[in-house]
């Protein structure tokens, strides 16, 4: 008998456990190809057979060497859960079956040295989320009848961009009674109040980008949605920086200021402005901890956009020449306002925290009328790599700090003037326009979304663990890689018709939402429309709480 | 849904004709209570013009309370109106034991001043006014101007007439222009300040519908001015939009329209004034009116108007002879008052018109 090392990784340490069937597997060899982890391999089992051919036992044995497929035990090339190999598998002989005894965060700690690090989010809690313990409570009745959302028209609009309020518009009035412009006004674009959220070229793969990329095209000029696209920090495709396309995507700087070489360079070339400009202090999904792309994403083309060696590449919590608020605002001045002769909304983008109003509160008081957004991240929502223990135990709930931040514009009667935007989980359940709805009757403008679009695409992760591997650059969706065989599991064209066509129906959705309340404009604010069956949820939002 | 009218005539008229109006249209309220504001006075407040009117239903101890607290910032009173009122068994009335009219001089320190400056004193005693007599129920205070009169009662609005003796008409009280609407509010709770018309400086605001917006206006308007409190119906805030955009932000009348009503953006993406038209959507996004509204509205020139909400859920209809122009929910309620016009030359406003009701009764159609 072998000796047994009781340090030696087995299956039974790992999350996954692989289920095979030698008795339906035809060996075709389709699973060990397709898994991106190397986490099952082929293997040659010894197997002795035993056989008796007369009346009374005779035994006969015979050995034969048989492949069989088997799971890898190595901490390095674990099973991610996926399902790639189920998927390919033309005799359903293999799968993955959750582990509940794994002791793999242990096992990698002890191993390595060094913390565990994944894509995907917190796969903390499984319990129902916020924005599904409210509904649309108020139906419009015989007083304020609804409308009808196949035939109404509706103003489907959010802005962003620094909103003036009245009293400080340039305006005179004009010898013919009419109001003339007298004076500059912060630059405002009115767009889709559903933005695809800032993943960069280096998260994603270069198909998955450029469907994406296609997608918003596509929504802008055939469907008339006029969808926005933020680029994430890492840059912009020089081609694309002086196509004009430019007019649909939001560019964002962030602490590792990745890309913007090129697109300063670009910018004499530029035949468009971008739609806006975000200056991303924190995100959601990594607060605290920064964005990480490990250096198995770093591809030949990521190192020549960002300008980088082949290196992890760590995006900071937060600008790291900033120590305040004036700080920020004095960046979004000179970095793109100037630079762009304030043509272009500058926007900041922030992690949801116990301190996110003050520091909206400062923002909202912004004497120099700069601050063209206050995005706001929370979690639940993310995709890149980060250390487990910042994925799984930092980061704040988006629903009520949004709701924060709107009352605290409110008792200033500033509401609006920076537009809120947030995200953080929003489509999770696959809802977004309940979810975007819900939000903006909480105070919301407009929400931006990431890691739906990726499952739009096909990822195949989940937030109970499974696959969460966007950071190895193994995706088996081809969509978080920049492996090209695994790149090329994934279609462009396909990705796109899929964004569009979960945009249309989302579009269709909302309205579906906005006519029972009796409105044609975006339901910012009305939180009046909104109920819930927890009394917790109910008097922290301060909506009506009904049961 | 309400029904509301107004009446702007180039002659004095009593609010017996503002009754008949609305009368008519009985079949669209429900009993609930009876409002009506009446601008450019004649009759017995015919020479006083120029100074406030205060306009009160309150207990004995709110009228002491009230008269008091204006004595003491130097208001001196110049005539006292006590409306008699006859009240009989069976009358469907929730009556006050005082409604008193009374106008009043300026503090001496004060008659030279500017216009503004009376205004701002008038409005905030009001809402002094408002706020003393609230404590204990003691009364309601629902104007304090020049050459305007409110009256507001809950019941059945054919009691509260005859209560008042509306039927009647006499030289004594009367106006050029009335607005009336014959119900309480009932979207929210019923008290007397509920009922439109509303009063704000000069500015008289009705309206007919539901603004789902309410809460959004409500929360906005709150932090724009100190006058604009109460907000005991959503339809209150029509008013306040008005006032806010036409005397705060000194914007032209047409500009309410468009604050309220924005026009859609590809509309708006035509237009030569795209930019202005832009920026005040954005800036004022939340005095948007959104459901089925009419709305009448006065200016302190006596300006009638009336619009719709951007959808034209609600009715209106102006008709007019040489001599009144009146508008109404429903065109019953103009054959009442006015059976004699051309029917022809009625207008049924559609959803971006603005019908003004100018001077010496000129009536303009403003497209949005």
């Amino acid at each position: 008998m072998e000796t047994m090392k009781i340090h030696d990784v087995t299956a039974n340490d790992l999350p996954w456990k692989i289920r095979y069937d030698a008795s339906r597997c035809t060996l075709c060899g389709s699973c060990t190809a397709a898994c991106s982890f190397r986490a099952i391999a082929p293997k040659v089992e010894r197997r002795r057979l035993v056989w008796s051919e007369s009346e009374y036992p005779e035994p006969k044995s015979r050995y034969s060497a048989v492949p069989v497929i088997r799971q890898v035990k190595s901490i390095r090339n674990y099973c991610r859960g996926c399902g790639i190999c189920e998927k390919v598998c033309p005799n359903d002989a293999i799968g993955p079956e959750r582990n509940v005894d794994t002791r793999h965060p242990i096992v990698t700690r002890c191993l390595a040295g060094d913390s565990v690090k994944r894509g995907g989010r917190k796969n903390l809690e499984g319990t129902t989320r916020t924005l599904d313990k409210m509904r649309i409570g108020r139906i419009s009745q015989m007083t304020d009848p609804s409308l009808d959302a196949q035939r109404h028209t509706f103003d489907m609009l959010a802005p962003f961009g620094r909103i003036l309020p009245p009293g400080q518009l340039p305006f005179q009035v004009g010898a013919d009674g009419r109001l003339e412009k007298s004076g500059q006004a912060p630059p405002v674009q009115w767009i889709y109040p559903v933005i695809i959220g800032d993943m960069s070229i280096g998260a994603l793969s270069w198909r998955m980008w450029e469907g994406v990329a296609m997608a918003t095209a596509y929504l802008n000029e055939q469907c008339g949605l006029p969808v926005r696209m933020c680029s994430g920090e890492g840059g912009v495709p020089v081609r694309l920086l002086k196509s004009r396309f430019l007019k649909y995507m939001i560019l964002q700087i962030a602490s590792g200021h990745f890309g913007w070489n090129r697109i300063v360079k670009a910018m004499p070339e530029m035949i468009e402005d971008p739609a806006g400009i975000l200056i991303k202090i924190g995100q959601g999904a990594k607060p605290g901890d920064g964005g990480l792309l490990q250096s198995q994403k770093v591809a030949a083309h990521i190192q020549a956009i960002r300008g980088v060696p082949k290196a992890d590449l760590l995006s900071p919590p937060n600008h790291q020449g900033l120590y305040s608020i004036e700080e920020s605002v004095q960046k979004m001045f000179l970095s793109f306002n100037a630079a762009f002769k304030f043509r272009v909304p500058v926007a900041i983008k922030v992690a949801a925290s116990a301190t996110s109003v003050s520091v909206f509160n400062n923002l909202v008081r912004d004497p120099y009328n700069i601050v063209g957004g206050f995005f706001l991240d929370g979690i639940d929502g993310g995709t890149g790599a980060a250390h487990e223990v910042s994925l799984d135990h930092t980061g704040h709930p988006i629903v009520s700090k949004l709701r924060d931040c709107y009352l605290a514009a409110t008792t200033q009667g500033r509401q609006g003037q920076i537009p809120l935007w947030a995200a953080g989980g929003l489509g999770k359940t696959g809802d977004l326009a309940a979810d975007a709805f819900k939000m903006m009757c909480l105070g919301a403008n407009g929400v931006f979304t990431g890691k739906l679009i990726l499952q739009m695409a096909g990822c195949v992760g989940n937030d109970m663990g499974r696959c969460n591997a966007c950071n190895t650059g193994l995706c088996p969706a081809g969509i978080t890689t920049q492996e090209s065989a695994l790149a090329h599991r994934l279609d462009p064209e396909k990705v796109a018709q899929n964004i569009v066509n979960y945009f249309l129906a989302m579009d269709q959705e909302f309205k579906k939402l906005m006519a029972p309340i009796g409105n044609s404009s975006l339901p910012v604010g009305r939180a009046d429309a909104l109920v819930s069956t927890d009394k917790a949820v109910a008097d922290r939002l301060q909506i009506q709480y009904v049961c | 849904m309400c029904r509301i009218g107004a009446i702007k005539s180039s002659e004095y008229i009593h609010p017996s004709q503002a009754l008949l109006l609305m009368q008519s249209q009985q079949k669209g309220h429900d009993n609930s209570g009876f409002a009506m504001v009446m601008h450019d006075l004649g009759g017995i407040f015919k020479n006083y013009k120029h100074l406030p009117t205060l306009s009160l239903a309150c207990t004995d101890e709110g009228l002491k309370l009230a008269e008091d607290i204006l004595h003491e910032a130097g208001f001196s009173r110049v005539l006292q109106w006590v409306p008699e009122t006859f009240h009989r068994p069976g009358l469907d009335i929730n009556a006050m034991p005082n409604y008193v009219f009374e106008t009043f001089n300026y503090p001496k320190h004060l008659r030279n001043a500017s216009a503004k400056e009376k205004e701002e004193l008038l409005l905030d005693m009001r809402l002094r006014l408002r706020f003393a007599l609230e404590e204990g129920d003691q009364g309601y205070v629902y104007s304090f101007w020049p050459d305007v009169v409110t009256l507001k009662e809950i019941g059945d609005p054919r009691d509260i007439g005859t209560y008042f003796n509306l039927w009647e008409p006499d030289d004594q009280f009367t106006a050029k222009v009335i607005t009336a609407q014959c119900r309480q509010n009932t979207n929210y709770d019923i008290v007397r300040y509920a009922a439109h018309p509303f009063f704000l400086q000069g500015y008289t605001a009705l309206a007919n519908g539901e603004n789902t917006f309410y809460l959004k206006n409500k929360e906005f308007q709150r932090k724009l001015h100190r006058g604009y409190i109460g907000f005991e119906s959503d339809s209150q805030c029509f008013l306040y939009s008005l006032h806010y955009v036409h005397r705060e932000l000194g914007w032209p009348l047409p500009y309410f329209k468009h604050v309220i009503t924005p026009l859609p953006f590809d509309e708006v993406e035509r237009r030569e004034d795209r930019d202005t038209l832009l920026a005040i959507r954005q800036s004022l996004a939340h005095l948007e009116i959104n459901g089925p509204n009419t709305i009448i509205g006065v200016l302190p020139d006596n300006t009638l108007f009336t619009c719709c909400d951007a959808k034209k859920l609600r009715p209106v209809v102006v008709g007019r002879t040489p001599n009144m122009v009146a508008i109404s929910s429903e065109v019953c309620g103009i054959n009442e008052i006015m059976p004699e016009r051309d029917w022809q030359q009625d207008i049924y406003p559609n959803e971006r018109e603005v019908v003004v009701v100018g001077q010496d009764l000129e009536v303009q159609r403003w497209k949005q």
